[in-house]
């Protein structure tokens, strides 16, 4: 039993099922993060992590039960998730390449509501974050380098001033300093208190930052504990550490 | 500190060099037109009012990547009923032009609503169904439309006493209006809502997850695309002074695509320079007699392999490239 058992929790996904076609991806799967938490899901290619988080965010259909924050919003559509302040960095960073990264980020406060200073807090924060964004701010999107997209894509998430972040594997192609960059301001980000689900292959990195980890495996979930207990499981150790 | 003013409602985005000559030589093309007159005022009249269809086709199609090929049937809706409305019920022409701009917005919202769920291909075959659908009411429904008679005498645009019948002001005029709906397409494009549009067209998923309500935006593309092609349809028909349904007919769809792929889908500039280009190319090879349809098609062809994006996005070829980061 974790610590965090005793808090409400930010989002509470039950009995989580989806199929493509005839495939059943993602078996009854259940998962929950509280407020301020880093949970990081790992587990090998093929194993449902993607297809959770696409399941979570309502980017394809499936049949559970999602709770955030105390509200039911199994049957919310993707931008109505997106407006409760759950925003998802997706895999290949979904950019709009064409696009210049200030309105990039423009379109990260699509649903931020309420004064311009507001935005502009939010937008001087990514700065602080990523200054490298604001020496690019009129260059267009698909001319930066692979780093410097990935935070593009998580800057353009935190400009809707996220409850809950999700995000699928950032690190992914980038090299090792600037997947570490990442992370680590990822980490940050935790430490003021926002949420984390993270899908990570790097996961020594990932498992530095988490406070509780679950292993996907074959659409369901085999395994949650604390990041400090993996080592006790030497196999898990094994496999996700060496 | 200077600010970046990221959420400023200004355009975002500004014409560079190479688009402002587009624009410069266009302008320059229409007051030589202007002052030489004769055949070529009747053609830079046609791609003034092509010009404004293409704006709104480049909404649906540029700037939001959705398949339309039934944009005809809303000019069908400006041209008749901006004629029917003219010729029977003695309205003014601005007013005529107003209304059917009303009917073919509200047209667009009830056809688009059930059919905008549809997607790629399936949505590309719903239009088309639906501008044929449009033609052939205009064939067969020959009580208020006349069939193949068509509807001639219709009066050339005008409010009150004050009526434009001189053909240089007519495409003066007509020019005034391109700029009108060049200045709101700017404005759109570069508002948070245009963002919105463009974003679908990058990613519908990317979007959404951004908050962006995909099924309302189409829809509002297609409203406006279709107030466009309503626009241009009655312009047509004040300008020409006669409609028939094949004016209206498939071929419109085959001339506004060219038009679009010419000048650029998605761009700016694009849909006018492809609508002036396109209109004034065939003139070109008028001297070539017979040979005058093969020597537009080798061109747009050239035009098709070698600018793929359209003439107007050939400007990224004289820019100085940005070396990428090292990250």
């Amino acid at each position: 039993m974790t610590a965090m058992a005793d808090i409400t929790p930010l989002i509470t996904v039950r009995d989580l099922t989806a199929r493509y076609g005839h495939i059943e991806a993602l078996r009854s799967t259940a998962l929950h993060v509280a407020p301020g938490e880093f949970v990081t899901i790992l587990g090998p290619n093929g194993a449902g992590k993607t297809t959770l988080l696409r399941a979570i965010t309502r980017l394809i259909a499936s049949t559970g039960q999602i709770v955030f924050n105390g509200r039911d919003v199994t049957h919310l559509r993707t931008h109505e998730l997106a407006g409760l302040g759950i925003i998802m960095v997706q895999e290949g960073r979904g950019l709009f390449g064409d696009m210049s990264v200030r309105e990039n980020l423009q379109l990260g406060a699509y649903k931020l509501s309420g004064p311009q200073a507001h935005s502009e807090r939010q937008l001087e924060k990514v700065f602080s974050l990523f200054p490298r964004l604001r020496e690019r701010i009129d260059q267009t999107a698909s001319s930066m380098s692979g780093g410097e997209q990935q935070m593009l894509a998580v800057g353009r998430a935190l400009m809707a001033d996220p409850k809950l972040l999700i995000l699928d594997e950032p690190s992914l192609g980038l090299a090792p300093r600037v997947a570490s960059e990442i992370l680590s301001t990822l980490g940050a980000l935790n430490k003021e208190g926002l949420g984390i689900l993270l899908v990570e292959q790097k996961a020594p990195l990932a498992l530095k930052l988490a406070q509780r980890v679950y292993i996907l495996a074959s659409g369901s979930v085999r395994a949650e504990l604390p990041t400090q207990e993996i080592e006790s499981h030497h196999d898990l150790a094994r496999y996700y550490f060496t | 500190m200077t600010s970046l003013a990221i959420t400023s409602p200004k355009p975002a985005a500004r014409l560079d060099r190479f688009s402002l000559g587009l624009l410069g030589a266009g302008a320059l093309l229409f007051a030589a037109v202007l002052v030489y007159g004769g055949y070529l005022l009747t053609v830079m009249q046609l791609a003034m009012i092509y010009g404004i269809f293409c704006l709104g086709l480049n909404f649906f199609m540029g700037y939001t990547g959705q398949a339309s090929f039934g944009q005809n049937a809303f000019a069908c809706i400006g041209g008749y009923g901006s004629a029917i409305l003219c010729v029977q019920y003695n309205w003014e022409p601005a007013l005529a032009l107003i209304a059917s701009m009303g009917v073919a917005g509200i047209a667009a919202l009830v056809i688009g609503y059930p059919t905008l769920r549809l997607r790629g291909h399936y949505l590309a075959m719903a239009t088309f169904a639906l501008g044929l659908i449009t033609y052939d009411i205009s064939v067969q429904w020959t009580s208020l439309t006349q069939g193949y008679m068509g509807y001639a005498g219709i009066p050339p645009l005008g409010i009150g006493s004050l009526t434009v019948e001189d053909e240089r002001l007519k495409l003066l005029c007509l020019g005034g209006l391109l700029l009108v709906g060049f200045w709101i397409s700017q404005r759109l494009r570069d508002s948070r809502f245009g963002r919105g549009l463009r974003a679908i067209s990058g990613s519908e998923n990317g979007a959404a997850a951004l908050g962006i309500r995909i099924s309302r935006f189409k829809l509002i593309a297609f409203v406006i695309a279709g107030l466009y092609a309503s626009a241009a349809g009655s312009l047509f028909a004040h300008t020409v002074g006669f409609i028939s349904p094949e004016v209206f007919g498939p071929q419109m769809v085959i001339v506004t695509f060219t038009m679009l792929y010419i000048g650029g889908v998605g761009t700016l500039i694009g849909p006018v320079v492809g609508a002036i280009v396109a209109s004034l190319l065939p003139e070109i090879f008028r001297s070539t007699g017979r040979f005058q349809d093969i020597a537009y098609a080798l061109v747009l062809l050239l035009m098709l392999i070698y600018a793929p994006k359209g003439l107007s996005a050939l400007g990224a070829l004289f820019r100085p490239r940005k070396d990428k980061g090292e990250a």
